[in-house]
């Protein structure tokens, strides 16, 4: 049975329902080892379809208009920016928290769906570890830009120095650069981890000397021997078990940032949870944007079925719950505490001359996403897609409202300024979504981007890839 | 004679493979692997492979974790304290954090490597390799290998014990 030639691309409508109506098919019935093989292995060996090339030329241009703005940044300095005093973390510190945030999404996926037994990440995940990897990256050059002298960025390791000093560990800007590297770290060898058996079946299946040798090359010469898979599960169980803790102490390190400092608007204990709730937030948001278009334009719907996106909702409306609550107890908090300041900074943050976007942002974030209790919505791909584009865009507004807000009122009045962002500052987040998307791009012309050997497992054992 | 690496024989299933493993190792062959385009539950216990990543992970955590407080202490504390507002100079919950994120880093990096390292990786050739068939490994086929080192191989014997499982076919492989 497993050399039968169906074609791998035509979608099986007969989609299995629980009692609540929810889909439960991970894999549409009929799918074989072969069928799998050949439709995810052999999207890298092949030429890319017409649209992948529309997609990446757009992106390669954003990037391009990226390295236009940072150039003129290094040379001029950050004065290029809209930055003042007081408001001296501009639109730099606000894109670093988003990607920050969007990057988790992938480690949730990966690693605690992985803990918890949910095989609905299979299909999913190596794009979100790949969208984690390059989220990370765009969020890593952003505090390097804004450091105003970026070629001594060196000084925030700890290295022997000839002038006989240390980092401050005591402060959260550096356990910014421990987390953020370490996390870059474990995802890059989480992701990698994975990857390699399917190198080993795209190598094997590779008809050209040269795609032999490339993936050859890459996947170390792996065997799928049962010693190998052995170490390979538990190695990746144990970097599972790692990068959970992980992922959620990075982005509370990234809200210490701003819960450390005494500043009104920030300082604040709900910090941690809500942003890391906002985090998964946004990034299953991201992946959404990503998946939907690309299940589209390589006929995946057999691999990546329904249930994958409703499931993906659901969490994006309980995440949104969340941050909808941390809202609340922001405000809330800021009348409780009795203190003019936190009482100030929260009614100018919304009435005071940014309130239209705290009013935005109310929308974006907390009531466009009541959609997603429908599940017709969560079921349908392009409403789908437009809401988790208002989200992506909400939370970009939530860190602008985060960072702007709380410093463009400092204590005294005299220290009042508006911030207004220029066309650098604007180049610079759409050029780091350009970044992010050439790499995204790159990574699923030339790597598998469904893992294989656990796609294969779901074809082994039917009763896992239909169960609630 | 030409020198050869085992006896490889092919199945369609992983319960076949499962079960052609169990018989192989109450047979008394020991020098054996199993190979399969996924991880097949309880194979590589039914071969009588065993592992230690595990404890390599805590020893790395560990020292992540220990060489991060170490690092901290000995810098903020005793070779460049700073008194800032009569604070204490080792302030030990402010190290917290790195020290945790070392801690996964030790230990994320010895899982990666080791994991790699006991499989014997990057190995670019292997006489296995050399099988056309096996290939299929990666993809949708099954194999067991009884390798020519092993006390108890026989190049006839082990043929007819390997027929005896009814595999798709058994095929020489040369070293």
């Amino acid at each position: 049975m497993h050399t039968q030639n169906r074609s791998p691309n035509t979608v099986d409508r007969s989609q299995s329902f629980s009692p609540l109506g929810y889909p439960t098919n991970l894999l549409t019935p009929g799918q074989t080892y072969a069928t799998v093989n050949q439709t995810i292995a052999d999207i890298p060996l092949k030429r890319a379809p017409g649209p992948w090339w529309v997609g990446f030329i757009i992106s390669f241009l954003l990037l391009m208009m990226f390295l236009v703005a940072v150039t003129w940044l290094f040379w001029k300095g950050v004065g290029v920016w809209g930055i003042n005093i007081p408001v001296a973390w501009g639109f730099a510190i606000v894109n670093f928290v988003w990607w920050v945030g969007i990057a988790h999404a992938g480690t949730f996926i990966s690693a605690i769906l992985l803990l918890l037994f949910q095989p609905w990440r299979t299909a999913i995940n190596r794009f979100t570890e790949a969208m984690t990897l390059f989220a990370v990256c765009c969020a890593g050059l952003m505090p390097l830009f804004h450091l105003g002298r970026p070629w001594v960025f060196y000084w925030l390791f700890p290295y022997p120095d000839t002038m006989r000093l240390w980092p401050q560990f005591r402060s959260p800007l550096v356990w910014d650069v421990f987390a953020v590297g370490t996390y870059f770290t474990i995802s890059l060898l989480f992701w990698y981890l994975g990857l390699v058996p399917d190198l080993a079946t795209v190598r094997d299946r590779a008809k050209k000397l040269w795609q032999k040798k490339v993936y050859g090359f890459f996947a170390l010469g792996w065997r799928n021997s049962a010693s190998h898979w052995q170490r390979h599960q538990i190695a990746y169980l144990l970097l599972a078990g790692l990068a959970t803790p992980l992922v959620l102490s990075v982005h509370s390190v990234v809200s210490f940032d701003f819960a450390v400092a005494i500043v009104p608007g920030w300082h604040s204990t709900i910090f941690p949870p809500y942003f890391v709730a906002g985090a998964i937030y946004s990034g299953f948001a991201m992946s959404l944007n990503i998946v939907i278009p690309v299940r589209k334009i390589y006929h995946l719907e057999n691999l990546i079925t329904d249930r994958y996106l409703n499931n993906m909702a659901n969490i994006m409306l309980v995440t949104g719950m969340i941050v909808a609550y941390g809202y609340f107890i922001e405000a809330l908090m800021a009348w409780y505490s009795g203190d003019i300041f936190e009482i100030y900074m929260m009614t100018n943050r919304a009435f005071g001359p940014y309130g239209w976007v705290f009013w935005v942002l109310m929308l974006f974030n907390v009531l466009v996403p009541q959609a997603l209790w429908s599940g017709r919505i969560r079921r349908n791909p392009v409403l789908l897609f437009i809401v988790a584009l208002f989200i992506n865009a909400g939370m970009w507004i939530e860190r602008f409202v985060i960072v702007i807000t709380s410093l463009h009122r400092d204590f005294p009045p005299s220290m009042w300024a508006m911030f207004y962002p220029t066309k650098w500052d604007w180049m610079t987040l759409f050029g780091s979504v350009g970044l992010f998307l050439t790499l995204q791009f790159l990574f699923i012309r030339f790597v598998p981007m469904i893992s294989i050997s656990e796609t294969r497992e779901l074809v082994a054992e039917p009763q896992k890839a239909n169960t609630l | 004679m030409n020198k050869r690496y085992g006896l490889l024989a092919e199945f369609s299933t992983p319960e076949e493979l499962m079960h052609a493993a169990e018989e192989a190792y109450d047979a008394g062959f020991r020098k054996m692997d199993g190979y399969a385009p996924f991880p097949v539950d309880g194979l590589a216990e039914a071969l009588g492979k065993k592992n230690r990543l595990p404890l390599l992970v805590l020893i790395g955590g560990i020292i992540g974790g220990v060489g991060a407080y170490f690092m901290q202490w000995y810098a903020n504390a005793v070779s460049y304290p700073l008194n800032i507002g009569g604070r204490p100079i080792h302030s030990w919950p402010s190290f917290i954090p790195i020290t945790f994120e070392l801690t996964v880093l030790g230990a994320g990096l010895t899982a990666f490597f080791a994991s790699f390292a006991l499989n014997g990786l990057p190995r670019p050739h292997h006489p296995l390799f050399g099988v056309p068939e096996f290939d299929r490994a990666s993809q949708d086929r099954f194999f067991l290998c009884i390798e020519a080192s092993d006390r108890k191989f026989h190049p006839k014997d082990t043929r007819t014990f390997l027929q005896s499982l009814n595999p798709l076919s058994i095929t020489e492989v040369p070293e």
